[in-house]
């Protein structure tokens, strides 16, 4: 790790990610440790994002830790017009730990430069949101028993998807084959095509969702397609039905094939989906819980607790 | 006499200083404001420009006296000059030559481009990381935004 904050899911290497994870499995073994006893930490939601802070507030609670912060920066002094390095200096004077969100891409960042204590970015905009990540990283690793050669796809909006972009920088060590699935005006961007080819990572690009990309595939990774993401409307109601994830679509699927989402779902996966054992993206979100409880063991320097 | 040291001796000789030759005929006044020579009080400053020039048909050219600059003082006019050569001058000589190429970061000096980048939105510095000095591809450290060359815009 660069430094004690993670703000971006680049900055953590292969090992650093391999060890959050096997930290993280050590608190699915046992959530409630009480290693943060005497701890305050700080969740400072300029945007509201209510799973992701209720994700983060029980890590801690069940680390045995205090939480003060605010959800919804509309009732703070950042209203007044504040700066976010005033209200990062003030909120150290009180906390061991920040966990900030916010609507501004690089906040995380320069959160992490002004103050002496470990930042840790709940997700700053359209940039970085590094703990969902390492969430899908456990995910993965959990359903398929490990995280080298699989066949990931990734389905819907691939442009504008953070998780997305940041999913193929955090298993760029890990050797994936990618295939790529969304609509002309979705499809992955050149700098993340670029990325892939430097690293040496093979990947496929389809316009069409079919059983036979689906059938090829071990982790089958869904995202939104938002209307507000299209220019051209009438392209928007041509395609918002075409990436949707049916039950039916599954009949040839692999065995241990893994229907990850990073939620909220609206339409792209159907509700017969969720009786399917491959259906996994609730467990996902439970996984966020033990990710999050070995992030915040890492940035405190207390990992050799666990 | 060469025809180049005619060229200069139209515009001023410089006994000792700087010479910055090769600019970009549309950036010499870019050139001389991330200089900062519009503060500088009390050196001599010539500004020459449509110099006709066998490399790049017209050009630029700034001389500065008495004053020698840094490499990251100046390192800084590659982002729109890149072709530009330094000469140092002193008795009517020039003394050292070289080419100017963009430094690993640039803080301060260029604007994000990204409307939500926390820099446009927060009273701070920005810094770029330098990836590509060639094609002079410049990255916010922030919102980690990539920016070409001819997006480049300097504050």
């Amino acid at each position: 790790m660069e430094n004690k904050s993670i703000v971006s899911i680049e900055q953590c290497s292969r090992e650093d990610i391999l060890r959050i994870l096997r930290h993280a499995a050590r608190f699915e073994e046992r959530p409630n440790r009480r290693l943060l006893e005497g701890k305050v930490a700080a969740t400072l939601f300029f945007e509201p994002s209510t799973r992701t802070r209720l994700s983060f507030e029980t890590a801690v609670n069940r680390l045995g830790g205090q939480v003060i912060g605010f959800q919804d920066a509309s009732t703070t002094s950042s209203s007044k017009g504040e700066t976010l390095k005033d209200t990062i200096r003030m909120v150290s004077n009180y906390a061991d730990l920040i966990i900030i969100r916010h609507y501004l891409e690089g906040a995380a960042r320069y959160a992490s430069e002004v103050t002496h204590i470990p930042v840790i970015n709940a997700g700053d905009g359209a940039n970085q949101h590094p703990s969902q990540t390492l969430l899908d990283l456990y995910s993965i690793q959990k359903t398929q028993g490990k995280l080298t050669d699989l066949v990931i796809t990734i389905v819907g909006d691939l442009k504008y998807g953070r998780t997305v972009h940041s999913l193929i920088a955090g298993s760029s060590h890990f050797r994936p084959t990618f295939r790529f699935v969304a609509p002309e005006e979705l499809k992955m961007p050149d700098e993340q095509k670029h990325y892939c080819d430097k690293q040496n990572i093979p990947y496929t690009e389809h316009t069409e969702f079919t059983e036979e990309i689906i059938n090829q595939t071990d982790i089958l990774y869904m995202t939104r397609v938002q209307r507000e993401r299209f220019t051209d409307t009438e392209e928007y109601e041509r395609v918002k039905n075409v990436y949707i994830l049916k039950k039916d679509m599954l009949r040839h699927s692999r065995d241990k094939l893994c229907i990850l989402h990073p939620l909220p779902r609206v339409n792209e996966i159907a509700y017969d989906v969720d009786e399917s054992p491959k259906a996994y993206f609730i467990q996902q979100a439970r996984n966020g819980l033990f990710t999050r409880q070995a992030i915040i063991c890492e940035v405190l320097g207390i990992n050799h607790l666990i | 006499m060469t025809t180049k040291k005619k060229r200069e001796l139209q515009v001023a000789a410089l006994e000792k200083g700087t010479a910055i030759d090769h600019i970009p005929p549309q950036e010499v006044f870019k050139v001389a404001y991330l200089l900062e020579l519009d503060k500088m009080e009390s050196n001599a400053i010539t500004i020459g420009n449509n110099f006709p020039s066998k490399k790049m048909g017209r050009k630029g050219m700034i001389k500065i006296a008495d004053r020698f600059f840094k490499k990251d003082e100046i390192s800084r006019i590659a982002l729109v000059a890149p072709k530009v050569i330094l000469n140092e001058i002193e008795d009517f000589e020039v003394i050292r030559k070289y080419p100017v190429s963009l430094p690993d970061e640039l803080v301060g000096l260029v604007k994000c481009n990204n409307p939500k980048c926390i820099t446009n939105n927060e009273p701070m510095p920005t810094r770029f990381d330098v990836i590509d000095k060639e094609k002079r591809t410049i990255r916010c450290r922030y919102c980690e935004r990539k920016i070409q060359k001819e997006d480049i815009v300097i504050k």
